[in-house]
C-alpha cells in the first residue's frame, strides 16, 4: 500500500546523511543561524566510521586542520576522543608533516551525536529520504519514506554508500548501507529522472578480530607520541594524553602462506569472478589486488589497530577484502601473530552510487538544481576527512545561499578542500577520490600549522567562529608579526660566544654583523638558540609562534617562489566565463577542447586551462569570444 | 604548469627578419619592466619615466658579458598597444644579436609570444576593433587545427626521446619521494635521501648540458646555414620556398596591419637549420612577376652560405642562368633541375661543363613533389660531412627548446643549492618538479596524473 504523504516543517536547509560531510554541512548551516533539519537513516550511525579507525595522516590530517579553522567540529571531536596521537613525516619539511590520531569509534559518534544535539537551530532526525521536491530547476524539499514532505531553501545530499549500497562478501551479496544498515534504495533513482548521471563505485573493509586472542609477541609495536599535538587549534597541550594513557598498535605481515591462498582461491573472490562491476580505489586496493598486481612482493604490511577503549575489537590495516568467510578466517590464520585470532566480522567491499562531479560547481551546489548540494563519497571520494572538507563547504554554501548571501569558492591555493574541490568538478574521477599531497601544486603555503593564518577570518567572517576564539587568532598573528618585523631590524655581530656555538654546530663562522633574520635562516640555527644572542621580546613567545617564525624565516625562497606561482594565475582565475555557453556554437575549439569544455561548463579560464585536453590556443579563442560577448547560450533542459 | 598562461608576460622580435640596422625586441605583460631590468645595465628601469627611451646594455647576468648596445622604450599601461605595459628594445647588433637579447630574456622566464599574441592582447584590453580581432582568430585557429602533432613534428625525433627518457628518469625519482611523503610508513621503498636526490639531479644537469652544448656548435647551428634561393623568374623558387616552408614550419605570420611575431625566417630540414636569405625577394617576384634583378641575386648570394640555384629543365639555358651558375661557382651549392615532369628543353651537355667536376645535379618537380626527399637529404649530407644525421646526433636549435632547456638547468641548480643548503627531500623536490614541467612543455607532455599513475604503479601502496 503506497505511504499517504504528510506536509512538516519547513527548514531553511535540509542535511541528508549524518556521516563526516553530512555532521560538518548541518552544523555549519545551523551556526550560520539557519534552521537546519539533519536527516539520517539511523541515528545509532551518526559520525561513524565504517573503515579505519583513524582520523589524519599525510594531506587528510592538514583538511582536518582546515576544517577546524573554518569553524568546523572533527578537529575537537577526534581532539576529545582519540586514543593514539603521531606526528608523521617528523624528518620532513614543514608542509608535509602529517598528524594521525587513532580514534575511539564509538566514542567519536557518540560525541559527534551529542555535539548536533546540543546545537541551536538544528533538529536531528532519524528517516529515509526517498525523493526531493523540484520546482522550476529549483530545490524545495524532501520526502521521506514515511510520507513526511518537509520544506527547504537548499538540501545537501551526503547519502555516502547508502546509495543503493551493496555488500559484497564472496559469493553472498545483499542491499545493505555501511555496517549493514539499511540502504537508501529509493533516492538514487529519483535522482537519476531528475537528469543526473549517477556512477557506480566500490570500496571495502577488512576483517575484525578479538584482540584477547592476538598474540603480538613476534609483532612490532608502535606507540603514540611523547610531543603534544592536536587537530583543533583550540585544544590545549595540558589536556595532551601521556604515552601510557595511549594505546598502541601493532605491526605484522602477510607472507606465502597468505598470499598461496589468495591465489589458489582467485575463483572465488568477487574483484575478478565479475560480481563487483563498480571502480575500487587503486590507493586503498583490497590485498587480493595487491596479489594479482605485484605478485612479486614477498610480504605486505598489516597494521593491528584498536577500535577503541571500551573494546577489544581490532582492526586488521592492509587486509581489505571481500573473499568468502571461509576464506577469510583462514587468511588471518595463516598471519604472524593471528594464528589463533578470533574472527569477529568479516571483511567487505560495497557498491553504492555517486553522483558524477563534474555535474557540480566549485560551490558543490548542482548545475542541474539551484539550491541541491552534494558532498562526501557522494561526490566520489573516499575518506572520514575528505567528506567532512566539503560537507563544511556545501554547507557554508547552503547556508549562504539560504540567508540570500554569495556563495565561498576554495582555490588551489587557499586549501587542500579547494584542490579536492577543483579536481572533483574539472577533472572528475574513476575511481573513488583520495587527497594526496602531490594532487596538491602548491603544498608548502598549504601546511598543516598554517591552516587558521589562511582560513580563520573567512570562518569568522561566515559567523562560524567564536568572538574569543578570533581574539586569540588575532592575537597569535600580531605576536608573529611583531617578532619577524624585529628580527628584521636587530642585529647580531660577530663575537666569541657566536662564533663559538657556530663552531659547536659545524657551521662557518660569522664574518660581519648580520641581521637575526638572516641568521635564523641558517639551517643549524633554531630560534631558540638565536634568543641566545639577541634580546628576548617583550612577551615571551608560544610554542606554535615560533614554529611560524622558524618555518616563515627559514623556508622563505621556497614559499615566495609559491606564492609567485598563484599570483601569476590571479588573473585567470578572475576571469569568469558567463553560464551555460553553447561550446559547440564557437569556432575553431579543437573538438576534444569543445567536447571538455560543453561538459565541465568551467567558471573561470583558470579552471577552463586545468581541464586536460584543452590547449592554451583553445584558451586565447575562448578567451576573445567572452571579450566580444558574442556566446551562444544553451537552452536550459526541461525549463 | 610552469609557462604558457594566458596572461604571462610575452616577447618576440617585431621587426622584420633579415638584417636591418635596427631590430626591436618587444615585451608586453605585468613583469615587462622587471623582466628586462634583469638582463639591462643602465638605468633602473623600474623607476624610470613612462614613454621615454633609455640607453643602456643587454647583459647576460649569468656570465656578465655584454651582448648589445641598445636603447630601450618603457612604456607603461594602459597607454600601449596592448594596454599592458610594454617594453621595446632597440638593438644594433644585427639579427644575431637580437636573436641573443630575445634568448636571455626567456632563459630568464620571459614566454615566447605565440603568433598575434600582442595582436589578440590589444583586443582583450578593448584596444582594437573586432575586424582587426578577427584576423587573429584566423591566426590562433590555424595553429589549433594543426594542434599539438605538428608541435611534436617540429620536434626532432631524437631529441623527444632523449627528452622523454629523461623525463621518466626525473619521475621515477619524484615517485619515490612522494611515496615517503604519503604513505610515511611503507617500509618496501628506499627512504629517497637528499643525496640520491643530488645524483639523479647532477646526471640530468649533465645531459641537459651536453643537449645546451649541442645548440653553441658554431654559429651555423646556432643562427641556421644561411641558404639562398636563386634562379630567374618563373622557374619555381616561390614553389621550393614554399615547400620548405610548408614542412616543417609555417612562419609567415605577419597579417597586414598587424605587428610581425615572427621571430625568424626558418626552417628545419633533416635536423639542419636553414636561415633563408631575402625570402622576400622571392615572394616579391612571384607576386608580380617583376623581374629580378641580377644585383639582388647577387647580394643574396654574398650573405648565403648555401646556394639553391633553381634552373627550368623545360627551357633552354639563358644568359641570366649562365651568370647565376658563374657567380655561384665558388660558393657551396645545389644545381636543381626543376620541372623535370615537362619535356626536356635544357641542354645538359652544356651545362654539366659550367658545373664542377663532381658535382651532382639534382632533378626534380616541385609541382609534383618528385625528387625533394634527395635534396633534404643532400642538405643533410652537405651539412653533416658526408655522414649521415646519425641516430644518436641530437641538436637543439629551436629558440624555445633552447630557453627552456637553460630554465631546466636553472632549475637543477637551485635543487642542487637547496641540498646544500640542507632543505628538507620535500622542499627540494619542488624545483626538481619544475625542471620535470619545463622539459614536458618541450615535447608537450603535460599530463596531470603522470605522477600519480606512476605512484601506483610502481609502489602497492593502501591499507
Amino acid at each position: 500500500m503506497e505511504v499517504k504523504q504528510y506536509t512538516s516543517k519547513d527548514y531553511d536547509v535540509i542535511v541528508v546523511g549524518a556521516g563526516h560531510a553530512g555532521c560538518e554541512a548541518a552544523l555549519a548551516a545551523a551556526r550560520m543561524g539557519n534552521d537546519t533539519l539533519l536527516m539520517t537513516i539511523n541515528l545509532e550511525m551518526v559520525a561513524f566510521m565504517p573503515c579505519n579507525p583513524s582520523i589524519g595522516g599525510p594531506a587528510k590530517g592538514i583538511v582536518v586542520r582546515e576544517v577546524d579553522a573554518l569553524g568546523g567540529e572533527m578537529g575537537r571531536n577526534i581532539d576529545k576522543t582519540y586514543v593514539q596521537m603521531r606526528m608523521l613525516n617528523t624528518g620532513k619539511g614543514p608542509a608535509v608533516r602529517a598528524l594521525r590520531a587513532q580514534a575511539d569509534k564509538r566514542l567519536y559518534s557518540i560525541e559527534m551525536k551529542h555535539t548536533i544535539e546540543k546545537q541551536p537551530h538544528l533538529t536531528l532526525r532519524q528517516g529515509i529520504v526517498d525523493d526531493l521536491i523540484v520546482e522550476d530547476g529549483t530545490i524545495k524539499g524532501v520526502v521521506t519514506n514515511t510520507g513526511a514532505r518537509y520544506g527547504a531553501k537548499t538540501v545537501v545530499l551526503t547519502t555516502g554508500t547508502a546509495a543503493r549500497g551493496k555488500i559484497i562478501i564472496g559469493e553472498l551479496t545483499y542491499s545493505s548501507g555501511p555496517n549493514n544498515t539499511q540502504p537508501a534504495k529509493k533516492l538514487s533513482g529519483n535522482l537519476e529522472k531528475l537528469g543526473f548521471e549517477l556512477h557506480r563505485f566500490k570500496t571495502g573493509t577488512p576483517p575484525r578480530v578479538d584482540g584477547n586472542t592476538i598474540d603480538y609477541t613476534d609483532t612490532e609495536e608502535q606507540p603514540g607520541d611523547t610531543q603534544p599535538n592536536h587537530f583543533s587549534f583550540e585544544s590545549s597541550d595540558e589536556d595532551f594524553l601521556s604515552v601510557k594513557e595511549q594505546l598502541s598498535c601493532w605491526l605484522t605481515y602477510t607472507n606465502e602462506t597468505t598470499h598461496k591462498l589468495i591465489r589458489e582461491n582467485l575463483d572465488r573472490a568477487p574483484m575478478f569472478s565479475g560480481i563487483v562491476k563498480g571502480v575500487g580505489p587503486r590507493y586503498c586496493p583490497s590485498i587480493e589486488d595487491k596479489i594479482v598486481r605485484f605478485a612479486d612482493k614477498p610480504r605486505h604490511q598489516l597494521f593491528i589497530e584498536p577500535e577503541g577503549r571500551n573494546t577489544d575489537e581490532y582492526y586488521l590495516q592492509g587486509l581489505s577484502t571481500s573473499m568468502p568467510e571461509e576464506i577469510q578466517q583462514k587468511l588471518i590464520h595463516s598471519i604472524k601473530g593471528l594464528e589463533h585470532a578470533q574472527m569477529m566480522r568479516p571483511g567487505y567491499a560495497i557498491e553504492y552510487d555517486i553522483v558524477a562531479p563534474y555535474q557540480l560547481r566549485p560551490t558543490l551546489e548542482t548545475k542541474l538544481i539551484k539550491g541541491l548540494y552534494t558532498a562526501g563519497q557522494t561526490n566520489g571520494t573516499s575518506g572520514y576527512e575528505e567528506a567532512a572538507g566539503q560537507g563544511i563547504l556545501a554547507g557554508i554554501n547552503a547556508g549562504l545561499k539560504a540567508l540570500g548571501k554569495n556563495q565561498v569558492i576554495l582555490k588551489r591555493s587557499d586549501a587542500y578542500i579547494g584542490v579536492m574541490v577543483d579536481d572533483l568538478v574539472t577533472k572528475g574521477t574513476n575511481e573513488p577520490y583520495r587527497l594526496l599531497t602531490s594532487r596538491a601544486e602548491y603544498r608548502l603555503i598549504l601546511r598543516h600549522d598554517n591552516a587558521d593564518l589562511r582560513l580563520t577570518a573567512l570562518g569568522h567572517q561566515l559567523g562560524l567562529i567564536s568572538e574569543e576564539r578570533f581574539a586569540a587568532f588575532n592575537r597569535k598573528k600580531e605576536a608573529i608579526e611583531d617578532e619577524m618585523k624585529r628580527l628584521k631590524e636587530v642585529r647580531i655581530k660577530p663575537n666569541e660566544q657566536v662564533n663559538a656555538f657556530l663552531a659547536t654546530k659545524g657551521a662557518a663562522p660569522l664574518k660581519d654583523g648580520v641581521l637575526a633574520s638572516e641568521f635564523l635562516r641558517r639551517p643549524e640555527v633554531s630560534y631558540a638558540d638565536l634568543l641566545r644572542f639577541i634580546p628576548a621580546p617583550e612577551a615571551p613567545l608560544k610554542q606554535r609562534e615560533i614554529e611560524q617564525i622558524e618555518i616563515q624565516f627559514k623556508y622563505d625562497g621556497y614559499i615566495k617562489k609559491a606564492y609567485r606561482k598563484v599570483e601569476k594565475l590571479k588573473k585567470m582565475e578572475a576571469k569568469r566565463i558567463p553560464e551555460l555557453i553553447d561550446y559547440t556554437a564557437i569556432e575553431g575549439l579543437a573538438t576534444e577542447a569543445r567536447q571538455k569544455l560543453q561538459k565541465i561548463q568551467p567558471e573561470t579560464l583558470a579552471q577552463a586551462s586545468r581541464i586536460s585536453g584543452v590547449n592554451p590556443a583553445d584558451i586565447s579563442i575562448l578567451a576573445i569570444y567572452i571579450e566580444q560577448g558574442k556566446i551562444a547560450k544553451l537552452k536550459k533542459k526541461g525549463a | 604548469m610552469e609557462t604558457a598562461t594566458e596572461f604571462d608576460t610575452i616577447a618576440a622580435i617585431s621587426t622584420p627578419p633579415g638584417e636591418g640596422a635596427i631590430s626591436i625586441v618587444r615585451l608586453s605583460g605585468e613583469e615587462a619592466i622587471q623582466d628586462t631590468q634583469k638582463v639591462f645595465s643602465g638605468k633602473n628601469l623600474l623607476h624610470v619615466a613612462s614613454h621615454t627611451i633609455n640607453y643602456g646594455h643587454i647583459i647576460d647576468p649569468q656570465t656578465h658579458q655584454e651582448i648589445d648596445e641598445v636603447m630601450v622604450s618603457v612604456m607603461r599601461a594602459p597607454k600601449t598597444f596592448t594596454r599592458e605595459d610594454v617594453v621595446e628594445i632597440n638593438c644594433h647588433g644585427g639579427i644575431v644579436a637580437t636573436n641573443r637579447i630575445l634568448q636571455l630574456l626567456l632563459s630568464n622566464g620571459t614566454r615566447l609570444a605565440e603568433p598575434g599574441e600582442f595582436t589578440k592582447r590589444a583586443f582583450l584590453h578593448g584596444r582594437i576593433d573586432l575586424s582587426q580581432a578577427e584576423a587573429v582568430m584566423d591566426l590562433i585557429r590555424a595553429k589549433t587545427d594543426r594542434s599539438m602533432q605538428v608541435a611534436l613534428k617540429q620536434l626532432d625525433g631524437n631529441l623527444a626521446h632523449l627528452i622523454k627518457n629523461l623525463r621518466q628518469d626525473i619521475l621515477s625519482v619524484l615517485a619515490q619521494v612522494e611515496v615517503n611523503i604519503d604513505y610515511p610508513e611503507y617500509d618496501d621503498v628506499e627512504e629517497m635521501t637528499t643525496r640520491l636526490l643530488k645524483e639523479k639531479a647532477l646526471e640530468v644537469k649533465q645531459r641537459i648540458q651536453q643537449l645546451l652544448e649541442t645548440a653553441k656548435q658554431g654559429k651555423v647551428l646556432r643562427e641556421g646555414l644561411a641558404t639562398a634561393i636563386v634562379g630567374r623568374p618563373n622557374v619555381g623558387k616561390s614553389s621550393l620556398l614554399n615547400h620548405l616552408l610548408h614542412e616543417d614550419k609555417a612562419i609567415v605570420t605577419d597579417v597586414a596591419g598587424t605587428t610581425r611575431d615572427v621571430i625568424e625566417e626558418y626552417v628545419n630540414v633533416r635536423g639542419v637549420p636553414l636561415k633563408l636569405v631575402d625570402t622576400a625577394g622571392i615572394r616579391e617576384t612571384a607576386d608580380k612577376v617583376e623581374k629580378i634583378g641580377v644585383e639582388r641575386s647577387k647580394k643574396a648570394i654574398d650573405q648565403a652560405d648555401l646556394v639553391m640555384l633553381v634552373l627550368n629543365s623545360s627551357e633552354p639555358l639563358t644568359t641570366e642562368d649562365r651568370q647565376l651558375l658563374a657567380l655561384t661557382a665558388k660558393k657551396k651549392r645545389l644545381v636543381l633541375l626543376n620541372k623535370g615532369d615537362l619535356e626536356q628543353k635544357i641542354d645538359l651537355e652544356e651545362l654539366r661543363k659550367l658545373l664542377g667536376s663532381n658535382e651532382e645535379l639534382l632533378t626534380m618537380s616541385v609541382l609534383k613533389n618528385k625528387g625533394l626527399a634527395e635534396l633534404e637529404t643532400k642538405i643533410s649530407k652537405l651539412f653533416f660531412g658526408g655522414i649521415e644525421n646519425s641516430q644518436t646526433t641530437v641538436m637543439v636549435t629551436n629558440t624555445r627548446h633552447i630557453a627552456l632547456l637553460k630554465r631546466a638547468e636553472k632549475a637543477l641548480d637551485a635543487v642542487l643549492k637547496g641540498i646544500e643548503d640542507n632543505m628538507p627531500v620535500d622542499l627540494v623536490q619542488i624545483d626538481m618538479t619544475s625542471c620535470w614541467d619545463l622539459l614536458g612543455e618541450i615535447t608537450g607532455d603535460s599530463y596531470q596524473d603522470e605522477l600519480l599513475n606512476q605512484l601506483f604503479s610502481q609502489f602497492c601502496l593502501g591499507k
